[in-house]
């Protein structure tokens, strides 16, 4: 009834390629942003915010990255821990070294000096396919970690080889560091995370990114219609790393402070992260985001409500809750291989013919 | 689905929310599941315990009733924060993570919320600075004193010398296995052994190449460091090349019967330090059995009763208990917050008559804790394992830690801390 395209006149071919063609999407599109950027900064406390919004918005980033880089140019990687990694190392070694420039310079930085990793680990993609590409970036995943956790230099020679962050400011505001009011720390993360969602919104719809695709479906037809596969894949690796790079980055700053390399970048940061596209479904923004969302928000929904109202032993709760995520992601994967953004998908044109359906 | 899914939680948080305000609230961030579930269950098990006998027995302390609020963290430090901001808004009054990974992550959360923190032989070394950390404790000793301790042991040992010795030290290669690195190899320096670094790294369930380079190098003693699942591996390990078990030491968190029982005659000799009570032949284990056992109130499965992790588990919850008690008494009230259970902690004084009165004679060193200094007194005692009798012997008295080596390490890495993080050491007279 509301939900469809009759009455919405595009009159510019602007207006008819737009991100959301139904005006009840926009809508609702825009009321997310201000709901997220107005409302729920008033309502976050310590808790919602570092158990849930600001681990889901930073998640989101990494899935968008890894999105790009497995859902939209058809590279499988399993190095996202490793460069989740280098992010945050390089925000480290960048604070550190200048602590005077601004935090949000620094972040990107990170980004910027991961994805000139990620390119660098992506050169073997031109040679090598599939899960033998997985099995190359799995390298980088070991090599990356063994890395930081031998060379001092990277942990600025400290004893425990842990890497901490100092208070950091954005206009004044602390944004790092113990005493981060709960709206800060979010607000920086959503903006990152808005951005970059829109940023990658627009790549994946542009020439880009249907390079990315054409690779995808088949590269050899692609390069025989004149995508250059040194290229494609290069980008996609770059910028997907990037942005798995201010992943990394937001995730050591922002949300836990103190990190290490082989607890907190593992290779199941890689595994999580890649579940997460593969729930939310691949080759969609709004899939990274849901992905992140369930893999976030479930574990502490069933802990809240098994252990914190019906009272059961703790250990009973995390055993359940590792049952039932493991459950979701081998019912996910028979019953809607495409993720939740198919579901959404689904949904949509199921609201367009409401309620006079054929 | 995103919006389903938030007001979902939305609402199952209403649902948890409301914090109860009433009782002295302990957090217990214990980690049940996981790779270090084996280590964590005894941990969590006699904490709970430890303060169910407190209300049982006594009606709590200073008439309040302890509510113990217990998270799962599994050893991980994303699930670790989760724990921390769900448990500190109901009146936490202190937190023991049991995990030097975590404890790195609440130093600054704690110091910014204003509870306090306890990482008994573990955690920030530096920590023991009470100048600089005004709300972490680390008593009654920490891994500087424990590399300080083995390294004296090991001089009682060889006629108080180990010019030319040996020495490898065997680590989990996280923050925790690397604490003891630079003060071994101060150590080395000043007695003149060679010291040579192995990592493993987590879980460690495969250290051929490891144990490959001990039988290379011929260490005349290898010093352990490992927590979970590496440390029957490694015990395991050393029994297949036939190192001399005696010769090979483990820190506080690498002796437990876990370790040992698996490499069943193999691990006999095998070392490590404590600084908590052996075995179950303290009074205290029989009001345990009368007010918590026998009236079914056990915590967990009730099997690990009497063993060095359990053991540890009752001295941590003693030890907190007597801070909160000392708080009551400075505070004057029984309804003590945060800051009066820190200045409890502060002016804790444990001595052999105190541990006698809880039931727990001669359990851990005597140390009292003092503005300046939250590490206690240092020390800690040498165990072996006896598998014949399938038990811990405790062979040394109270060692004491060189604290000539370890004060300007911990001074340094602590102002280090505080220029770091802009905090003006407080001043102790």
């Amino acid at each position: 009834m509301f939900y469809r395209e009759a009455g919405d006149f595009k009159t510019s071919y602007r207006d008819d390629g737009q991100t959301f063609p139904i005006r009840f999407d926009r809508y609702r599109y825009y009321a997310v942003l201000v709901f997220g950027f107005v409302v729920l900064p008033f309502l976050l406390n310590d808790y919602w915010t570092n158990a849930v919004f600001v681990p889901f918005l930073i998640y989101a980033i990494a899935a968008i990255g890894l999105n790009i880089l497995v859902g939209y140019c058809g590279q499988l990687s399993l190095g996202t821990g490793g460069f989740m990694a280098v992010g945050a190392y390089a925000c480290y070694k960048l604070t550190t070294a200048f602590p005077d420039v601004n935090i949000v310079f620094h972040i990107l930085g990170a980004g910027i000096v991961t994805a000139l990793v990620g390119m660098l680990f992506g050169l073997p993609s031109l040679r090598i396919k599939g899960f033998y590409l997985a099995v190359a970036t799995l390298a980088a995943q070991f090599f990356l970690v063994w890395l930081f956790n031998r060379v001092p230099w990277f942990y600025n020679y400290s004893a425990s080889g842990q890497i901490s962050m100092p208070e950091r400011t954005v206009l004044g505001i602390p944004v790092t560091g113990a005493s981060v009011a709960p709206w800060a720390g979010y607000l920086v993360c959503l903006v990152f995370a808005v951005a970059l969602a829109w940023m990658a919104r627009n790549l994946t719809r542009g020439s880009v990114g249907r390079r990315w695709m054409a690779i995808r479906d088949m590269d050899i037809a692609a390069e025989i219609i004149g995508v250059n596969p040194l290229k494609a894949k290069l980008t996609a690796f770059a910028v997907s790393s990037f942005y798995v790079g201010i992943a990394g980055a937001l995730f050591f700053s922002v949300y836990l402070g103190a990190v290490e390399v082989g607890e907190a970048f593992g290779i199941q940061k890689s595994f999580a992260v890649l579940f997460m596209i593969i729930i939310g479904g691949l080759g969609s923004i709004f899939g990274s985001f849901a992905g992140a969302a369930f893999m976030v928000v479930l574990p502490v929904m069933i802990k809240l409500v098994l252990v914190d109202t019906l009272g059961w032993p703790t250990d009973l709760g995390a055993h359940i809750q590792l049952m039932v995520v493991g459950a979701l992601i081998i019912v996910f994967l028979i019953a809607e291989p495409h993720g939740m953004a198919q579901l959404w998908r689904l949904t949509k044109e199921k609201l367009r013919l409401w309620p006079f359906p054929h | 689905m995103k919006k389903t899914l938030t007001t979902l939680t939305l609402a199952a948080g209403l649902l948890a929310g409301v914090p109860a305000m009433a009782d002295l609230v302990m957090p217990s961030l214990s980690y049940r599941t996981g790779p270090y579930a084996a280590n964590g269950i005894p941990f969590a098990d006699a904490y709970a315990d430890y303060f169910t006998l407190l209300n049982e027995r006594d009606g709590g302390i200073g008439g309040e009733k302890i509510k113990l609020v217990e998270c799962e963290t599994g050893y991980n430090t994303e699930k670790g924060v989760e724990c921390y901001e769900s448990t500190k808004g109901t009146g936490a009054l202190l937190y023991q993570p049991l995990s030097t990974g975590i404890t790195y992550q609440l130093i600054p959360k704690v110091t910014a919320d204003g509870i306090p923190m306890l990482t008994s032989g573990l955690g920030r070394t530096s920590a023991a600075d009470g100048k600089v950390f005004k709300w972490v404790f680390n008593f009654p000793a920490n891994y500087w004193d424990g590399a300080s301790i083995m390294v004296k042991y090991l001089l009682s040992e060889n006629n108080d010398s180990l010019k030319g010795k040996k020495i490898a030290l065997l680590y989990h290669n996280s923050a925790y296995g690397k604490e003891p690195i630079r003060t071994l190899q101060d150590l080395s320096k000043k007695y003149g052994f060679k010291l040579s670094l192995i990592p493993i790294d987590a879980p460690g369930q495969e250290q051929k190449s490891q144990w490959l380079q001990v039988r290379r190098e011929r260490p005349d003693y290898v010093l352990f460091w490992g927590w979970g699942v590496m440390n029957p591996v490694a015990i395991q390990e050393a029994a297949n090349i036939r190192f001399p078990m005696d010769h090979f030491i483990g820190i506080w968190w690498s002796g437990s019967e876990n370790d040992v029982k698996p490499a069943g005659a193999g691990a006999n000799g095998y070392k490590a330090l404590t600084f908590s009570g052996v075995g179950d032949g303290f009074p205290i284990y029989g009001d345990l059995k009368k007010y918590v056992y026998d009236a079914g109130k056990a915590a967990g499965a009730g099997d690990q009763h009497g063993t060095i992790l359990y053991n540890r588990g009752l001295y941590a919850a003693m030890l907190t208990a007597e801070a909160a008690k000392k708080a009551q008494e400075l505070s004057g009230h029984a309804r003590i917050t945060p800051a009066e259970m820190r200045d409890g902690m502060e002016a804790l004084n444990v001595t052999e008559d105190l541990m006698a009165k809880d039931g727990m004679p001669k359990f851990g060193p005597a140390f009292q804790v003092t503005c300046a200094n939250h590490g206690g007194s240092g020390q800690a005692q040498v165990m072996q394992w006896d598998a014949k009798a399938a038990k811990w012997n405790v062979i040394t008295d109270w060692i004491q830690s060189d604290s000539s080596v370890i004060q300007p390490l911990i001074d340094a890495d602590a102002a280090a801390f505080a220029k770091e993080n802009n905090i003006t050491p407080r001043d102790c007279k």
